[in-house]
């Protein structure tokens, strides 16, 4: 998995509530192979006309928004599917943070696994940073420093933010979560031998 | 102590405290599809690890399966590399499959359930955020991504936070007209679509005890659209008369040790819950939904909503961009909005009883010849059944058409889509904006409403055309 530490661009806003993975990326792109190429297909009905031209008006197709690394989003961002590709289309467009008022739970759990640091900010604080992006033309950026755990506005503010701290671990050292169960093997060998005998109907039908 | 249905299920599944809140859980079952499946297998393989337990994996391709009557693996073929390398690996890893075409295939969380491969007390996982619905027999089921699902392939174990528990309590008797669908979408509608957000939810009440398994697979189907990966209902014995003799359920004195199990698995009297809402089913009418999430949402009686009388700024643009892309005007009533499509099927409403009340609906009436109107059924076996009983043909007169088994027209991931501009009344989980095809436009419902607005070439109030 890709390390995170800090993260530093114009941040891009895209605040609207229910932002769902549908929208982020078609379930008909997720058809072919692998985990990569999936970035021009990202907001693929947002951002393109109907004859695949882009659409000026889309906000992440203005400068100084294009090749932002920190998204602002709206209450509620990434609901809907389970779907990772979500996650691999917004890292294939350049971004590593999403900064929104709250997220889909399983789009949340889906960033850490990418290196993507989602962080929930109160409405107000997502509000400032877009207006002084704006205000600044983009030419100032904000910073996501996850060791400090801070949100560092164009105009310098520091907004601290909460992360858990098996998450941050794993994200600041890039670590393998597979590797570090199969470490706890003869624990999940014990809890066999102790559950066959607790619940023996659960193992009864899949032997049978 | 008092403990919640969830505490007791999710707490033997504790393998090992991971510190600051998370635990390793164990699952008692994984479930997989063509869309992530195959390649969650190929991924375990490449990284240098195998199959943890094969045994407890099940396999069935759904959502890039073909609906077309006859169909076969090639008949989309995009989705035959998916379900050929889902085949392929299954078979390499030992993982039972079930195949298109043969007994046990259908929906994954309409198939699991039907064979027993999810049975109260235990947990199941799958790749797919619907995997809620499992609860609906009393399990601790939710939906993962493309990574948790390759650790858990290799571990059979997820490391997870034990999530916030929620109750939501269906109150008083049910109206007529009002099913499991209906109440789901009118608590989303009431509560809103974060209202669940990092909660298990237990539905409750004796609406909810008067449900069959059917529809309490139905009402846990929608928990994700509230927000909550987990939803639940108490096993009791509608369930273990349900669950009796299913494939994968307990044989001889393994199943009296399981009931005996599970007719302990209630939320204690005293037990508390993080949050506790309840719902008055008096108030409940069918649902229809208006805009382009399920919390835009409106008894069949209702009028379009204006965003001149939005509560906020956000949800002012929030409706605006809903009723431009729906094409709806405000302030008229929802009920005669004319309907080009209609889809009865998804792993909401794809059962054999939905299909029963969809067919009662339909006896001796036509659909609206400017209607497209399709019927998928959930399953293999949900199939059979209702040729058996005579509820393809009843489809089949009224104009449907009778499709094979698979997500289909829910989520437009087989080729099948519902045109650009087109109207669809769905009984399918999701009315985002482009889910069933790009510019399609979803209006979610109940099998029996979807059947009323087939006949009526509209949005109608089935009470209405019952009587």
């Amino acid at each position: 998995m890709d390390k995170f530490t800090t993260v530093s661009g114009p941040a891009a806003p895209l605040m609207a509530a229910n932002v769902d993975t549908d929208v982020i990326i078609p379930i008909q792109r997720l058809l072919g192979s692998g985990r990569g190429g999936l970035g021009p297909y990202a907001f693929e009905r947002l951002r393109y006309a109907p004859d695949g031209t882009e659409n000026p008006d889309f906000v992440l197709n203005r400068p100084p928004y294009r090749d932002s690394p920190i998204l602002l989003a709206g209450p509620n961002f990434g609901c809907g599917s389970s779907r990772e590709g979500a996650v691999w289309a917004l890292m294939g467009m350049g971004f590593r943070a999403v900064l929104a008022p709250s997220f889909g739970d399983i789009f949340f759990n889906n960033c850490f696994q990418n290196g993507m640091l989602p962080i929930a900010l109160p409405e107000d604080a997502i509000a400032r940073i877009a207006a002084e992006t704006e205000a600044a033309q983009g030419a100032r950026h904000t910073t996501v420093d996850l060791a400090r755990q801070l949100v560092v506005t164009p105009d310098g503010t520091e907004i601290p933010f909460p992360v858990d701290a098996r998450k941050k671990e794993a994200l600041l050292e890039g670590l393998d979560d597979i590797a570090l169960t199969l470490r706890m093997k003869d624990q999940i060998t014990a809890w066999y031998a102790a559950d066959r005998t607790r619940r023996p109907w659960a193992w009864e039908s899949v032997e049978r | 102590m008092s403990a919640t249905l969830f505490d007791r299920i999710w707490d033997p599944h504790v393998v090992a405290d991971l510190g600051s809140g998370w635990s390793l859980l164990h699952c008692d079952r994984i479930l997989l599809h063509d869309l992530s499946g195959g390649r969650a297998m190929q991924e375990v393989g490449e990284a240098g690890y195998a199959l943890a337990r094969p045994d407890l994996v099940f396999a069935t391709p759904d959502h890039a399966v073909s609906s077309a009557p006859g169909r076969t693996a090639d008949t989309f073929p995009t989705g035959a590399k998916l379900l050929t390398g889902l085949r392929r690996r299954a078979a390499e890893t030992g993982v039972r499959f079930f195949d298109i075409g043969t007994d046990g295939h259908g929906i994954v969380h309409v198939m699991g359930p039907e064979l027993g491969l999810v049975l109260p007390g235990t947990t199941l996982v799958c790749g797919d955020s619907h995997t809620c619905t499992n609860g609906g027999v009393g399990a601790i089921a939710f939906g993962i991504g493309a990574s948790e699902l390759k650790h858990v392939l290799a571990t059979q174990t997820l490391p997870q936070r034990k999530p916030k528990r929620l109750r939501i309590r269906f109150d008083g008797a049910t109206p007529a007209g009002v099913t499991p669908k209906d109440m789901i979408l009118a608590a989303i509608g009431r509560f809103g679509t974060g209202a669940g957000t990092g909660f298990a939810v237990e539905y409750a009440g004796a609406a909810v005890r008067a449900l069959s398994v059917e529809g309490r697979l139905t009402l846990c189907n929608l928990s994700i659209e509230m927000g909550a990966k987990i939803g639940m209902v108490a096993p009791d014995d509608t369930t273990i008369q349900w669950l009796a003799g299913r494939d994968f359920a307990p044989r001889g004195a393994a199943w009296d040790a399981a009931v005996a199990d599970w007719l302990t698995l209630r939320s204690d009297d005293d037990a508390t819950f993080d949050r506790d809402l309840t719902i008055d089913m008096r108030d409940i009418a069918p649902q229809i939904t208006w805009g382009t999430s399920p919390e835009q949402v409106l008894p069949v009686t209702g009028h379009i909503p204006d965003p001149a009388s939005a509560p906020n700024p956000e949800k002012r643009a929030a409706w605006e961009a809903a009723l431009s892309y729906m094409g709806l005007t405000p302030g008229a009533p929802i009920a005669g909005t004319k309907v080009d499509w209609v889809f009865i099927g998804s792993c909401t409403n794809s059962r054999i009883e939905d299909l029963r009340a969809a067919a009662a609906v339909l006896r001796g009436r036509k659909v609206a010849p400017h209607v497209t109107a399709w019927v998928v059924p959930g399953s293999e076996r949900v199939k059979h059944e209702a040729e058996a009983e005579g509820l393809d043909a009843a489809f089949r007169e009224a104009g449907f058409a009778w499709r094979e088994p698979g997500c289909a027209l829910c989520v437009a991931a087989n080729g099948e889509f519902v045109p650009p501009g087109a109207r669809c009344v769905s009984t399918s989980n999701r009315n985002f904006v482009g889910r069933q095809g790009t510019g399609a436009r979803t209006h979610l419902a109940s099998p029996a409403m979807a059947a009323a607005a087939a006949l009526s070439g509209a949005i109608a109030d089935v009470r209405t055309l019952a009587a």
